[in-house]
């Protein structure tokens, strides 16, 4: 796993007097959680391979706050807000990329009215529009007669309407996509949203990845394909917890894709 | 002699009609009690929901059984009630079948108001099947016991009795033409009634005119009712689903909203120039609470919400910490509000206007932090809802109370935001590691 990644930043970006095409934001997971960092690592070898020109903000990023929103604490949630918007805006930055459909939907939705406006896409809608625009391409054979069923985020999904991106996507790798009982709309929670990641579940008969993930077993798939670090690690749990581990994987979006790019 | 008659209608129905008036009163007083909130932009967005939605019920037919059967009660209910202008003309002058100087159109009228009476009574059965003898999860589950559970009973069987006195009426309506009676004329058609109205044969002509009668006042008088009975009732939202749907929230459904008054708080706090001992703008003002521990600190559309609700629990069906036993039920964050909010009104009147501090509050005595905490913010609530009622709303002003007026958040979450205050993230690393993948 030592393959050379190219991920400029936006100092050294500026520092060369150059504007990227595209903000990557990986966010805390994806630069800290050690299965995340895979899904962002995978990411990035998309760019690299389609040659997208793009920066990351580095050590400059921070927390978008969208946690501490969601567990009530607007104050921090502002502070935080209030300083990315500001190196964000400095860097005269047009459009962000992310992995993690909470920043997704915090970036988009919530900063604007705090003086954030950018053009915010899920790195699923990115790699949508890089396969149309026909800058990437992979092996479509890679994943012929496997079984894959996606689970929405509730941030990309019923957040944000966004359910196609991720289908489209797996729809041109000749899997067999099969649909859980509830999908789309009506998906269920991972159980991770709302600061949930961050504490135990309040007292149940159930944990709500465990219920999920028998939604997806049901389907009896090979993959479980997500599009959401706290998804992936969700899922990855349940899948442990049903003792499927070594039949199903849990992949990210940008994972199925670059594995088929043999990367 | 005759006379009375239309005194004591005109008496019933300024009664009926008086008492509900001032319920209106008090339900638009008491929503009034909420912190305001803008949602006077893009009306024609908002009409349109309204028509597709309340009217459209385009959300009610995601579970189809239910939505069919709720379409035909709907549908029925309201075509039905345009008699009920012939009735109140009929009532006030003592004429009879005043409008069936309409011919054929009349024939009509009344012919597919028949028909829809008994599709309801049908529709109506199933229903109360559904609840009481299938035993539908959501209608059993405990957040419902006693009042609410009633509740959605009495007005299955009010609609059955109304429906068969309707068509009672117009049976011997029907048999009382036939037999040329003065007064009931040959108008209207009965394609359903026709069927009711061979149990009168054999009866004297005075006994049928009596049932007559008695079956046109008791359907009169049973619609007063039910109108007054709303106010009481989950059934309000027969009314209220329209503005409801029209002043629910646009903005996509991951967006929450950004509290205006922290927002000063925090600019002051980034603001190097800022003096922290200016005289703030005005002196008077209550300083801002943050958050939401009672109805008062909710806004007006969270409040008309809890009135809203049809308590039919469809959220919390769909709701991912109910399915798994925590709880949290959002169908019972609606009705804590609502009760909460009635409470509160009942304070208000008894105490000439103003309310009087009464040493409880939404928090704690109706909705403890065990259930705001179960909330994975998964918007399956929001979505479910067939008229557009956010639960998560509160939820989340009530998590904001308790973060940032108490700070009870549960251990971990202040660990959690504690890392975030330090380290820029929610886990306890360095900032400067954060680009550590790109060499793993
Ligand atoms: S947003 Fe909260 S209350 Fe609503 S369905 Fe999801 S977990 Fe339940
Ligand atoms: S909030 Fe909406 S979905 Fe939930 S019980 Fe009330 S009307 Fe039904």
């Amino acid at each position: 796993m030592s393959e050379n990644l190219i991920v400029p930043t936006m100092a050294e970006m500026m520092a060369q007097g150059k504007q990227p095409e595209i903000l990557f934001w990986v966010g805390s997971a994806g630069s800290f959680d050690d299965r995340a960092k895979k899904i962002t690592r995978a990411f990035v070898k998309i760019l690299n391979k389609a040659n997208v020109n793009f920066a990351v903000l580095g050590t400059e990023e921070s927390c978008t706050g969208d946690v501490a929103k969601r567990a009530g604490n607007e104050f921090l949630f502002q502070m935080q807000a209030f300083m990315n918007i500001e190196l964000l805006n400095a860097y005269e930055v047009k459009k962000i990329v992310t992995c993690d459909p909470h920043s997704f939907n915090c970036l988009k939705n919530e900063y604007p009215s705090l003086g954030g406006n950018y053009e915010v896409l899920h790195h699923t809608q990115f790699i949508q529009q890089l396969l149309k625009e026909g800058r990437i391409d992979f092996n479509k054979d890679t994943y012929k007669g496997s079984r894959v069923t996606f689970h929405d985020p509730c941030y990309l999904g019923r957040a944000n309407s966004e359910y196609q991106a991720p289908r489209e996507i797996l729809s041109q790798t000749n899997a067999d996509v099969v649909e859980m009982k509830r999908s789309k709309s009506s998906a269920l929670c991972c159980g991770a949203g709302g600061a949930q990641m961050f504490k135990e579940p309040e007292k149940g008969n159930m944990d709500i990845n465990v219920l999920r993930t028998q939604d997806a077993l049901e389907t009896n798939p090979n993959i479980i394909a997500t599009g959401c670090p706290y998804c992936n690690t969700m899922m990855t749990d349940g899948v442990k917890f049903a003792h499927k581990e070594n039949e199903i994987k849990v992949l990210d979006i940008a994972e199925i894709i670059a594995n088929a790019q043999n990367l | 002699m005759n006379f009375l008659d239309n005194i004591f209608f005109a008496l019933l129905l300024a009664i009926g009609i008086g008492y509900f008036t001032i319920n209106v009163k008090k339900l638009i007083r008491n929503i009034k009690l909420g912190q305001d909130v803008d949602r006077s932009d893009n009306s024609s967005e908002r009409w349109k929901n309204m028509a597709m939605i309340a009217l459209g019920q385009s959300k009610m037919v995601k579970r189809p059984i239910a939505g069919f059967l709720h379409i035909i009660v709907y549908v029925g209910f309201v075509i039905i009630n345009i008699e009920v202008i012939e009735i109140i003309i009929d009532g006030l002058f003592g004429t009879h079948r005043v409008l069936s100087f309409m011919g054929v159109f009349y024939d009509i009228l009344i012919g597919s108001f028949e028909v829809l009476a008994f599709l309801v009574l049908v529709a109506v059965v199933v229903f109360w099947i559904r609840r009481n003898v299938t035993k539908l999860a959501r209608f059993t589950s405990s957040d419902l016991n006693g009042q609410p559970k009633n509740d959605a009973n009495y007005i299955l069987y009010f609609e059955m009795v109304l429906m068969t006195l309707f068509l009672v009426m117009n049976a011997a309506d029907f048999h009382l033409q036939n037999l040329g009676i003065s007064h009931y004329n040959s108008v209207g058609s009965f394609p359903i009634s026709q069927f009711i109205a061979p149990i009168f044969n054999g009866m004297s002509e005075g006994s049928v005119v009596i049932i007559e009668r008695a079956a046109w006042w008791l359907h009169i008088a049973g619609i007063l009712v039910f109108l007054n009975y709303l106010y009481f009732s989950k059934h309000l939202h027969i009314l209220l689903a329209f503005p409801n749907t029209y002043f629910a929230d646009l903005n996509a459904k991951g967006k929450l909203n950004n509290l205006e008054s922290v927002t000063n708080e925090v600019k002051l706090m980034m603001d190097p120039n800022a003096d922290p001992f200016a005289a703030p703008a005005n002196p008077d003002a209550v300083p801002a609470k943050f958050g939401a521990s009672d109805v008062q600190d909710l806004n007006w559309v969270q409040l008309l919400n809890a009135y809203s609700c049809t308590e039919c629990g469809r959220c919390t069906s769909s709701c991912p910490a109910n399915q798994t036993g925590k709880k949290l039920s959002p169908r019972k964050i609606m009705m804590d509000t609502r009760d909460r909010l009635e409470e509160v009104g009942r304070n208000i009147d008894l105490n000439k206007g103003v309310f009087v501090e009464d040493g409880k509050s939404l928090l704690n005595d109706y909705i403890t932090p065990e259930e705001l905490w179960a909330c994975t913010t998964c918007n399956a609530c929001v979505e479910e809802c067939p008229i557009n009622i956010s639960p998560l709303s509160i939820i989340i002003e009530m998590r904001r109370y308790l973060v940032m007026e108490q700070s009870a958040a549960p251990m971990e979450l202040n660990n959690m935001m504690s890392n975030i205050e330090n380290n820029g993230a929610p886990w306890p690393y360095n900032q400067m590691d954060r680009l550590n993948w790109v060499n793993e």
